[in-house]
């Protein structure tokens, strides 16, 4: 189909999007969900797996309490209410990454319901309703070899490595969102990074989008105003914020131009296109999988002890909303510049700069600007850059020793980028500390006073302001390693101004 | 010489214990035995010779040592299928687990090691324990030892019939709907199923999970309360299992043994103490009643009306669960593969794989789940039959206000011909008539010999409250002190 797509800011002025988020965050246990093997990232296919999580003929599940712990206190973080019962059901399809042909889920009854979380867009605050919160297992991971793009087409056989099944797994999944207007991909946007945020400062999952510990799916539907809500459409594949941002917006282009075509919106799973912006069919759920839900007989009703929910609550940690207003004042940023920090998502990464001694504003200096270029440039998250925060305080503190200057310290952050150890390491062996030794600087400084002698004679005649030539002479020939100042101080000196 | 196949497994332990033989003597001695008959009686699938002598070893030498040695150890054991065995084959008499050696032991199989317990091999059932007669064995069927003609009961024929033709003093069986206590009844050997969760099911292969129950069979009501005891107890690797020490049943049995049952009150299941049992089957268990009555026990009638409804029931929720259950077996990770040319797609394979390696039986059930589950039909169909079950729970609740154990014919009739029900399913599932309400409820029950109608074996069933297992075993001890053991015609 070649259809020209309309002008966004005209759909929107046209129709009214109503979206809905389900998120998925892979739980950071010790161990999986319903057995004791280990749930770290990587390893040797199939070898963190047992009779249970294969789903061996005679294996049962065992629930894990830490998991149901974590979901809980995610659940308390949105708002939400915990149920004093629950259970667990099985969904039943068949696929040979899910070892036995179900997925233990929760259907009915889920562990939370009802909750909220408010996100800030364009200083805005908008409340996101939480329908439901509750607790699964991951399936494995189907591996097609021989095909030429890794799908299943053409492929000569497939592998399957059950390493990630069973892994905990929580679904968040929200109210329609209607009323967002143009801001709908923002308020996706903004909603998804704040979920991380609140998921993070949990400490109940590292939520890397990258990695697929927090995977998402946007619902969005289009309606004439002051008309019933249009049929949505499930997009999957969205593998960071941006690709949030940009597959609601796609969608709402490509339904309003369905719509002004006459057609109707099928009810269908469609997957984002990383490379294009745009989203494509997957299958189609109007002919939907009956599940056969029914609940998990292996398994006993989950009823979470009152007293025991109510601690969980009290001892939940500031919301990071809140956290960031404490912090903008902290740092003394005005409403603008936190935005920028928000936006550039250095808010944890300056606080751990400055945790690591930095001071707030060299902090926020080297992560918005140096590392942000990188980061675009190398088109890749803030946070995956190559730098540490310890190494950025590491840096500064050498700024600040007067061992590095501002030109050098740069050569030696892309020394760390580029993995080459730490800046004090890498200031070492690269040879790049700044000369600070005498005797060297003041033949380096004679050598430039008796290749120019007219400017020197300036010099002595008071003309102080024309050191500066000699001082870049200087500073070319030590490689930029020494210091100005004393460079400066020296020439002055020699040459008795 | 004493035939040592002959002996009780209490007087098997005693000698072993006392050095008068060996544990590798009376190992010896049941494998010759099921050399000499088993080609006939067909209980084993799989009889494990060398793991057999290597654990009767073990025995002898920890005696030798001077260790202690658990009630029952040295004595062998006969094992249901349905109990995975590490690196033993493990079929659930099914073709689609042919084969199939598992990694790891059931937590039952671990625990009949501890007690020192010989495991001779692994016995016939019908396919995924689904039957009364052991003819759906995807192996051939298992004889009865009263009538080799006749069906042994199921799904767990192989355990009782190995027990009947004396090839094995103990046995374990799991009991979803009968499988257990139904096979008892028709060898004349003793069926227990505990509390559901009272003996764990990890390691079990599911066919029912909400129902089904790992339990003792023996040809004594003490053997029986021995091995309960042995195999009982909370598991940690099971979530279903109770968190609590079985009762002592094996002080029950030995108190039962002593034929003094005053003061213990047994309410006689109108429902199930005429219509629908074989006038043979209804004289014994009247017989038995009144044995009941002169050992002291207070005799009442006690009306379960909802007990009619089990059966209906019974066949929605365990073909769900197990439409849901065996939906593993799809021929990827272990078991038969079928069709897998390398020019198939993975849904051919999985397809050809259950049509080749499940049995009409299996399937019918896969079907029947499958339909109950459906999204529209959940509620009439899944929905309704839990709340039946609700009811017969109600049912059973109100009679134990009453009295301490309710009783009845195990199964309606004796062991029938081979052949005489496949072909119409209904009244196969109708052996399980008075054993499936005890399944829905969740409390113990036990069969044990009663009597017989024109030579074959009747069963008597003791039903008691959940977690009091100990109360069958007293009053199934007494009505076997009063009415004896029954012994087979020679092979």
């Amino acid at each position: 189909m070649t259809t020209t797509l309309p002008a966004y800011d005209e759909v929107v002025a046209r129709y009214e999007p109503v979206i809905g988020l389900e998120t998925h965050v892979e739980l950071g246990t010790n161990t999986k969900m319903f057995c004791g093997c280990p749930t770290d990232f990587g390893g040797e296919p199939n070898t963190r797996v047992c009779p249970v999580c294969l789903g061996l003929p005679g294996s049962l599940p065992v629930a894990n309490k830490a998991a149901i712990e974590a979901t809980i206190r995610i659940g308390l973080a949105l708002n939400c209410s915990i149920a004093d019962w629950c259970r667990f059901a099985r969904k039943n399809y068949f696929y040979p990454d899910m070892p036995k042909n179900y997925q233990i889920s929760q259907y009915d009854e889920p562990l939370c319901v009802d909750g909220y979380l408010d996100v800030e867009v364009n200083g805005e605050l908008v409340r996101i309703g939480v329908e439901r919160v509750h607790l699964e297992e991951d399936t494995g991971k189907t591996l097609h070899v021989g095909g030429a793009t890794g799908r299943i087409h053409g492929a000569t056989e497939s592998l399957v490595d059950y390493n990630r099944a069973g892994i905990p797994l929580v679904e968040i999944v929200t109210k329609p969102v209607p009323g967002t207007g143009a801001l709908a991909p923002e308020v996706a946007r903004a909603y998804v990074a704040e979920l991380r945020d609140v998921i993070r400062s949990l400490g109940v999952s590292d939520v890397r989008m990258e990695e697929g510990s927090l995977r998402c799916d946007v619902n969005t539907s289009l309606n004439l105003p002051g008309e019933e809500w249009g049929t949505r459409t499930e997009t999957k594949n969205v593998n960071s914020l941006r690709s949030v941002e940009r597959a609601v917006r796609s969608e709402i282009l490509r339904q309003a131009s369905v719509l002004d075509g006459g057609g109707r919106i099928t009810q269908e799973t469609r997957h984002f296109q990383e490379d294009t912006g745009d989203t494509r069919p997957g299958r189609s759920k109007e002919t939907a999988t009956d599940y056969r839900y029914f609940p998990e007989p292996d398994l006993v009703p989950l009823a979470p002890d009152a007293a025991w929910v109510a601690e969980l609550k009290a001892a939940l940690p500031e919301l990071p909303r809140l956290h960031r207003r404490r912090l903008q004042a902290d740092w003394g940023l005005s409403d603008a510049d936190m935005q920028s920090v928000l936006n550039a998502g250095a808010v944890e990464l300056i606080e751990a700069t400055v945790a690591a001694g930095a001071t707030p504003a060299a902090a926020r200096k080297w992560w918005l600007g140096e590392l942000s270029r990188r980061a675009n440039e190398a088109g890749i998250e803030l946070a995956d850059v190559g730098a540490t925060p310890g190494q950025v305080a590491e840096l500064q503190s050498l700024v600040d020793a007067g061992k590095l200057n501002d030109k050098l310290a740069r050569t030696v952050l892309e020394g760390v980028v580029g993995g080459e150890g730490s800046p004090t390491e890498i200031m070492t062996n690269r040879g790049l500390e700044v000369v600070s030794d005498t005797g060297a600087l003041t033949a380096a400084v004679d050598e430039a006073i008796a290749a120019n002698p007219a400017i020197a004679d300036k010099v002595r005649s008071g003309k102080v302001a024309a050191a500066g030539a000699l001082v870049g002479a200087v500073m070319k020939t030590t490689r930029g390693q020494a210091d100005a100042k004393t460079v400066r101080d020296l020439i002055l000196e020699r040459l008795g101004a | 010489m004493t035939d040592l196949t002959k002996l009780t497994a209490v007087e098997i332990a005693g000698l072993v214990a006392g050095g008068e033989t060996s544990a590798v003597e009376v190992t010896q001695a049941h494998l010759d035995r099921i050399a000499a008959v088993d080609d006939r009686v067909h209980a084993f699938l799989h009889v494990d010779t060398e793991g057999a002598l290597a654990a009767a070893r073990a025995v002898d030498e920890r005696r030798a040592a001077g260790e202690e040695l658990g009630p029952l150890a040295g004595v062998p054991v006969a094992v249901k299928d349905v109990l995975t065995t590490k690196g033993v084959p493990t079929t659930v008499g099914s073709k689609i687990l042919e084969g199939w050696r598992p990694p790891y032991d059931s937590t039952i199989v671990q625990r009949l090691r501890a007690a020192g317990t010989v495991m001779l091999g692994k016995t016939n059932m019908d396919e995924f324990a689904m039957g009364s007669s052991t003819e759906y064995s995807a192996y051939g069927p298992t004889r009865n030892p009263w009538d080799l003609d006749r069906i042994p009961g199921g799904s767990g024929g192989g355990s009782s019939a190995a027990l009947a033709a004396y090839e094995a003093p103990l046995a374990i069986g799991s009991d979803t709907g009968g499988s257990i206590r139904q096979p008892g009844a028709v060898t004349g050997t003793v069926g227990a199923k505990p509390t559901y969760g009272g003996t764990s099911r990890y390691g079990l292969v599911a066919f029912s999970s909400s129902l089904d129950t790992p339990g003792p069979c023996a040809r004594t009501v003490l053997d029986a309360a021995l091995l309960h005891a042995a195999i009982g107890g909370h598991d940690p690797r099971d979530s279903t299992s109770i968190p609590a020490p079985v009762p002592d049943v094996v002080a029950a049995a030995k108190l039962g043994a002593t034929g003094d049952l005053t003061g213990v009150r047994l309410g006689v299941v109108t429902e199930f103490s005429g219509e629908g049992a074989e006038p043979g089957v209804v004289a014994a268990f009247r017989e038995s009643v009144d044995a009941l009555a002169k050992l002291g026990a207070e005799i009442v009638e006690v009306s379960c009306p909802h007990f009619r409804y089990a059966l209906p029931a019974y066949y929605l929720i365990a073909p769900s669960e197990c439409s849901s259950n065996l939906a593993r077996f799809d021929g990827v990770r272990f078991g038969l593969r079928e069709g897998d040319d390398g020019n198939r797609s993975l849904e051919e394979v999985m397809s050809l794989t259950r049509d080749a390696g499940f049995g009409p039986e299996v399937k019918r059930r896969i079907m029947l789940g499958t339909y109950a589950l459906s999204s529209g039909y959940y509620d009439a169909y899944y929905g309704q039959a839990q709340k039946v079950r609700t009811l017969i729970t109600r049912d059973f609740t109100a009679a134990f206000e009453r009295v301490d154990a309710l009783i009845s014919p195990t199964t309606p009739f004796v062991a029938f011909p081979i052949g005489a029900r496949t072909s119409d399913p209904y009244q196969m599932y109708l052996a399980d008539l008075f054993t499936i309400p005890t399944n829905l409820y969740g409390g113990p029950g036990i069969s044990v010999p009663c009597g017989l109608s024109e030579g074959l074996p009747v069963g008597l069933q003791v039903m008691a409250p959940t977690m009091a297992d100990d109360r069958m075993y007293r009053v199934a001890a007494a009505l076997e002190s009063a009415v004896g053991t029954f012994t087979p015609p020679a092979l």
